[in-house]
């Protein structure tokens, strides 16, 4: 039960790194329906971002007040990454705005290639250690038996990951639901074209719901930078695949379903490595959501897909 | 800049031009300082005790700086003024592209005589380098093959597949395996049982999806994918995990091997014996592989099966209307494609003679759909053309050694191959978003034969 409880806790914190990717899948599907394949490298670009700031304050000026220095962190990692966000958007899928579906797809993977290899060739093949910064936790339950003690840990760091996660998440929900962006947004995402007849800006609501998500990546980003300790240029490609994974399962185009995808998957994955093996923990989270697609074609939270005839 | 460019395309004033294209071109610098910042100025390394920053202002203040002069002159010569210098170029491509339909059957027959020859072509005029440029073409070949077997799947049927690399996986290793475990299966026998088994892993996959459209397809194809390379990567006793299999025969002629012996190729033809034969004679196995691939998919499509796969492309509801068994066309289409996929990864195994999972990642499957949209969906002449560009494109990045005297003895183009890649693949299709070949004949007319624009066909909506 212990053991349970333990694996719960670690599965809900990847879960929520998953998930804050997803949302950036999602967002993008639902308002030009495209599957946008470099999101898992703009999240690669926060996490060195992240990593090159979080340096520069420690090392250079010498900071040492550790919650001030991850919030500067936070804060300028979101900038940048969302600029670079912007920048994608802006070169490779404005252009084929309209075009038909296979090109941004093939633009997307071609970033894709471009951003690793960039990042690979700029900042080095080999992977980048940062040693814990946050440690310690709390001893949720600790039990004392013939075979020895078993206790369930939260750190601190878990504790960080799943609030701001949750803080993000409410704040994501009340910019989507309450302000005009959010509901520009809602307008492009059910028809663009009376969007644009009733006045608003959809260039501009499309490049913002990138730098959204690339800003969400980027929290991401430093959270697994701090909760791992290793990154390097490749680790974009299973975190997005992993996400989108997650979107898809959630059914896509839904804030909710990415939020729940991608804690499923998370959960999914540390519950096969620790009950089964570890080897063939993404092969459980595929086959999931192949048998999860196979009964319910558009995902647990999606709609259903009317095609007018 | 979308915005300033187009107004500025739209009504302009000879006056303002140059400030406006100023002003845009360091809009464009202050964006590469911003993204280029934490790349290019700083770099983290890995220093004893810990890891350490290092600055590179040099390289960041250069990238600025090209950038804006980069931009400023496309600006004043392309994008902003009344007669941009590219246009002589794209009105004579435009022009060519127009007799396009009479030329592309022609092209399609001279290319083929072309690649007939194409070794012995080598073999006279590139005697240095005849191994290394065959080797070329047999690499080009095998793209050229997939990507006509994968076009079966998305340009055909319209069935959006990321994870087309899983079948070329299960031929390859069908091959090794059956081959090093049994000894009496060589090339010839393992190749039509690597096919079947390949197109059987394409039914068994088709059956889950047949339910998905477009992008959930898309998703779950690439998860097979991804489940196939991690089977083989952890399935240590069968497959050998990451040290791949080794020691994979090569293909023989007639049961002989190329070996110098008396019972050898050369000697049986009564030929000086070399090295380069047996590279020769995998050119002509893939060469005719392709061949094939090409023959039975345009034979396919004017059969009721190929018809029904355009038809299930163009409209999925229609067709079903019209009482096509949508189950069965995708089936056939995701089992041809997986056996040529198959047959295709079969040879991979025998010509390089080991095989591992990293061969096999999702980037190959990418390689291969690129191949087929940026060749223009549906276009087997595209295919090939796009093979060439992009394969033959990233080998010859090997070979530019002068580059090295202008960066300096560090520069090492073989790691920009892939960026320069990846870049060529976000302009080409920027530039041409239908691919490089967008007309097409129509499979199926009536009475009179009328040429489709590219505008007007849907295809490749993935539904």
């Amino acid at each position: 039960m212990e053991y349970f409880i333990q694996q719960l806790i670690n599965g809900l914190t990847l879960g929520s790194i998953y998930g804050l990717i997803a949302i950036g899948y999602t967002m993008v599907y639902g308002i030009i329906g495209m599957i946008n394949f470099a999101h898992g490298d703009i999240f690669m670009i926060g996490s060195f971002i992240a990593l090159a700031t979080f340096l520069i304050l420690t090392t250079v000026f010498g900071f040492v007040f550790l919650p001030v220095v991850l919030l500067i962190v936070l804060i300028v990692s979101m900038l940048f990454t969302a600029a670079w966000g912007w920048t994608v958007e802006r070169i490779a899928y404005r252009p084929l705005r309209g075009s038909f579906r296979l090109a941004p797809l093939i633009t997307a993977i071609g970033m894709s290639i471009v951003l690793q290899n960039f990042v690979q060739i700029s900042q080095g093949a080999r992977v980048k250690p940062l040693p814990p910064q946050i440690q310690g936790g709390v001893t949720l339950i600790e039990e004392v038996s013939d075979h020895g003690t078993i206790a369930v840990q939260l750190s601190y760091m878990q504790m960080i990951i799943i609030a701001t996660t949750l803080i993000l998440m409410a704040g994501f929900t009340l910019l989507i639901s309450r302000t005009s962006l959010g509901r520009a947004q809602r307008a492009c995402e059910q028809d663009r074209k009376m969007a644009s007849l009733l006045g608003i800006n959809v260039d501009r609501t499309i490049s913002l719901t990138f730098v959204m998500g690339a800003a969400l990546a980027a929290v991401a980003g430093l959270m697994f930078l701090l909760l791992y300790g290793v990154i390097d240029f490749y680790i974009g490609f299973l975190a997005g695949v992993k996400a989108f994974t997650a979107a898809v399962l959630g059914g896509i185009g839904s804030l909710p379903g990415a939020m729940l995808g991608g804690l499923l998957i998370g959960l999914i994955e540390v519950f096969w490595s620790g009950y089964f093996s570890v080897e063939y923990k993404d092969v459980a989270a595929f086959s999931i959501l192949a048998i999860v697609l196979i009964f319910m074609p558009s995902g647990l939270l999606g709609k259903p897909e009317v095609e007018k005839v | 800049m979308a915005a300033t460019r187009t107004t500025a395309v739209a009504g302009q004033r000879p006056g303002n031009d140059l400030a406006s294209s100023l002003k845009d071109a360091m809009i464009a610098a202050l964006l590469v300082g911003v993204l280029g910042f934490f790349f290019l100025a700083l770099r983290t390394e890995i220093a004893t005790g810990g890891l350490e920053i290092t600055t590179r202002w040099g390289l960041w203040f250069s990238a600025i700086a090209i950038t804006f002069g980069v931009r400023l002159a496309l600006n004043l010569f392309v994008f902003r003024t009344s007669r941009p210098i590219t246009r002589a170029f794209s009105g004579r491509g435009a022009a060519v592209s127009a007799r396009l339909p009479g030329l592309g059957k022609w092209l399609g027959i001279v290319l083929f005589i072309f690649a007939t020859i194409l070794p012995f072509f080598i073999i006279t005029v590139f005697p240095a380098q005849q191994r290394q440029f065959i080797d070329l073409a047999i690499l080009i070949m095998t793209y050229v093959m997939l990507g006509w077997g994968l076009n079966i799947v998305v340009g055909l049927a319209g069935l959006l597949d990321l994870g087309y690399v899983a079948f070329y996986a299960v031929g390859a290793y069908s091959f090794a395996l059956l081959s090093t475990h049994f000894e009496f299966i060589g090339f010839w026998t393992a190749l039509p049982l690597a096919g079947m088994l390949a197109a059987c892993w394409g039914l068994i996959l088709g059956f889950p999806v047949l339910r998905l459209r477009g992008d959930y397809l898309a998703i779950v194809t690439l998860a097979f994918g991804e489940i196939i390379r991690i089977v083989l990567l952890n399935w240590y006793d069968f497959t050998g995990g990451p040290n791949g299999i080794a020691n994979i025969p090569k293909p023989t002629f007639l049961g002989m091997d190329f070996t110098r012996g008396d019972d050898g190729v050369a000697a049986f033809l009564g030929i000086q014996y070399s090295t380069i034969h047996r590279f020769v004679y995998l050119y002509y196995i893939i060469f005719l592989l392709a061949i094939v691939t090409n023959f039975v998919t345009m034979r396919l499509r004017k059969l009721p099966v190929g018809r029904a796969w355009e038809a299930l492309r163009e409209d999925e509801i229609a067709c079903r209307s019209l009482g096509i068994n949508t189950t069965n066309t995708k089936l056939t289409a995701f089992g041809m494609g997986a056996m040529f996929g198959g047959l295709a990864g079969s040879f991979f195994a025998t010509r390089q003679g080991f095989i591992s999972p990293e061969s096999f990642t999702f980037l190959e499957s990418a390689i291969i759909l690129a191949i087929v949209v940026l060749g223009g969906l549906g276009s087997q002449i595209g295919v090939v053309i796009a093979s060439v560009v992009m394969i033959g494109g990233i080998e010859l990045l090997r070979n530019i050694g002068f580059l090295s005297n202008i960066f300096g003895p560090d520069f090492d183009p073989v790691q920009y191959r892939m960026l320069i890649f990846g870049l060529a693949m976000v302009c080409i299709m920027i530039w041409k978003p239908r691919g490089l070949v967008t007309t097409r004949a129509p499979s199926a007319i009536l009475k009179e034969k009328k040429r489709i624009g590219a505008d007007m066909v849907s295809q490749g909506e993935g539904h």
